[in-house]
């Protein structure tokens, strides 16, 4: 990754993190809901827009633990500012204060030698290993699912690319040094349950897979700056490729086990139905579950907006980004005829397999009227995405093809 | 006298500004420590007036915000009983029996299930739709 490139995407970042611890002083003031979100989908309908700390205007979803969504402007670009980068909290014992002399991350369990690393230790005793992934929440539009499913009820914006920087989680794992016989490895941050009887916040990954897999970072950077306190500063898990579930933010206890883990998070929530396509006839229950991991192909139609004036007879510029679960992408099409016929857009420069990929694409309406802009992308292995949603209870993997409505006059 | 008022604000925006200054000092002589504060709770989004709305307040905001109630879809006794079935069974929270009674008879009052709508549109996309159809919420673990 080029860092003069990113430096200059950075500098308009950092004025606003500026700004932004600025709000910071102003404490409690923080909560002032600033006019309703100013979006024309109905799925903000009642959300304000907040500013967080460390964080520029987001629309709330829920206050505490807190749930901010980014408006959909921001994905106009491949890389997301980390003051817009969503939140997702699902304990309100939200860490609000990390003192760097005192934090450790330990490595424990089923292992030679338990390690307790401090967050100099991780910048100075590994190589720094970098890459460019997309976060997403596994319930993101969950908000548009019909039948309609409990759950935070996301628009789209559950969603972000950044740069990160970090440790391979393998080479920690190597220098503890897993005894034979390791299963699972799970991850625990620092944030709480609000009283004893709720499941801590803990996920595991398989040994197999982490030890095949170099790009499981254990990420202290994120787009050139420290993490925001809200994205789970000081370091947090980024498992490229596969849903947000899995990031743990502030990242304390890694535990290797010599058997599977059975906790809440993935032995109860998270499940997807175990059928090829995740999903099952809207409406009914899946026989058999299994936990989600690695995303589906998507790409949004960012630029123009839903609800657009354009001037017919003229070119337009249509744009988005694409995305999936570290494939990379393919290609990306445009129909403007409701999905009667596709033509290529223009792909934007390549991040990497687990980034945004910025498109493009030309397009003139003839004549006046109301137009059905879709966009669908498919990856390298050829996985696409449906025309129509697909279901399951829980409100994740949607991936339906988008569509705006547009009028040319 | 006017004067002397004009010296008094003075003297106190500088106390003001020498304070600020003070706190940025000491922040940066602590850089290992990082503290944010967090907002209260959404105004916005307080529970519907409503027999029951005070029991519902009193037991569910122990542990989360209400907007996590008014932003789901409206539902049925059914479903609201199995959503604080799961509060008190699966996240341990203490709600007597007799106040899970109140709670879900509010909640499906308050936010009992939307009325049907006509059409379904399948193909049209939310944002683009003005309104959403019936529902019949499933639950989710």
């Amino acid at each position: 990754m080029d860092s003069s490139r990113f430096a200059t995407r950075y500098n308009r970042r950092r004025f606003l993190r500026t700004l932004g611890s600025g709000a910071a002083l102003a404490g409690a003031d923080l909560f002032l809901p600033r006019a309703l979100a100013a979006e024309s989908d109905p799925i903000f309908a009642g959300r304000p827009l907040v500013r967080y700390p460390e964080k520029t205007d987001l629309i709330l979803l829920t206050s505490r633990p807190p749930q901010l969504e980014t408006p959909m402007r921001y994905f106009e670009r491949a890389i997301t500012p980390n003051d817009a980068f969503y939140v997702r909290y699902h304990l309100s014992g939200v860490p609000t204060q990390v003192d760097l002399a005192t934090w450790r991350l330990r490595v424990g369990g089923h292992v030679e030698r338990p390690l307790e690393l401090s967050l100099e230790d991780l910048k100075k005793k590994f190589p720094p290993a970098r890459l460019v992934a997309v976060n997403q929440c596994s319930g993101n539009s969950r908000g548009r699912f019909e039948p309609r499913v409990f759950g935070g009820q996301w628009g789209d914006g559950a969603m972000g690319n950044a740069e990160w920087v970090g440790v391979s989680l393998r080479d920690i794992l190597n220098m503890a040094g897993m005894k034979s016989g390791a299963v699972d490895v799970t991850f625990n941050g620092l944030d709480e349950p609000p009283a004893p009887t709720v499941p801590d916040f803990v996920k595991p990954l398989n040994v197999a897979t982490l030890m095949d897999n170099p790009d499981v970072l254990v990420a202290y950077q994120m787009n050139g700056a420290p993490l925001p306190m809200l994205n789970g500063f000081p370091a947090r898990l980024v498992v490229p490729g596969w849903y947000a579930t899995y990031w743990v933010k502030h990242l304390s206890e890694i535990t290797v086990l010599d058997r599977e883990f059975d906790g809440f998070w993935i032995k109860t929530a998270y499940r997807i139905p175990d059928t090829p396509c995740g999903c099952v006839e809207p409406g009914t229950k899946p026989a058999r579950t299994v936990p989600i991991h690695r995303m589906n192909v998507r790409s949004f139609l960012v630029v123009p907006k839903s609800g657009t004036r354009v001037a017919a007879g003229r070119a337009t510029t249509l744009k988005g980004i694409a995305f999936d679960g570290g494939y990379g992408i393919a290609q990306v099409e445009v129909s403007s005829d409701g999905g009667g016929t596709w033509r290529r857009a223009e792909l934007g420069e390549d991040l990497g397999r687990f980034s945004f990929r910025e498109w493009s694409a030309r397009w003139t309406p003839a004549r006046p009227g109301k137009y059905r802009l879709m966009v669908r992308a498919t990856n390298r292995v050829g996985e696409s995405q449906p025309f129509d949603p697909l279901w399951n209870p829980a409100g994740h993997l949607r991936n339906v093809i988008e569509r705006i409505e547009v009028t040319a006059e | 006298m006017k004067r002397r008022a004009g010296i008094l604000k003075r003297v106190w925006m500088l106390t003001g500004l020498i304070t600020l200054l003070v706190m940025a000092a000491w922040a940066q002589k602590n850089p290992s420590v990082k503290t944010i504060e967090l907002p209260a709770d959404n105004p916005t989004a307080k529970l519907k007036p409503g027999p029951g709305a005070d029991t519902t307040e009193l037991n569910c905001m122990g542990c989360h915000s209400t907007d996590y109630i008014v932003r789901q879809p409206g539902a049925d006794a059914e479903h609201w009983q199995a959503e604080v079935t799961k509060m008190i069974k699966v996240f341990g929270a203490s709600i007597s029996d007799e106040d899970a009674k109140v709670i879900v008879n509010y909640l499906a009052t308050a936010y009992g299930p939307a009325p049907p709508k006509a059409s379904a549109g399948k193909t049209a996309r939310p944002g683009a739709a003005p309104t959403k159809t019936k529902s019949r919420p499933s639950r989710q673990p």
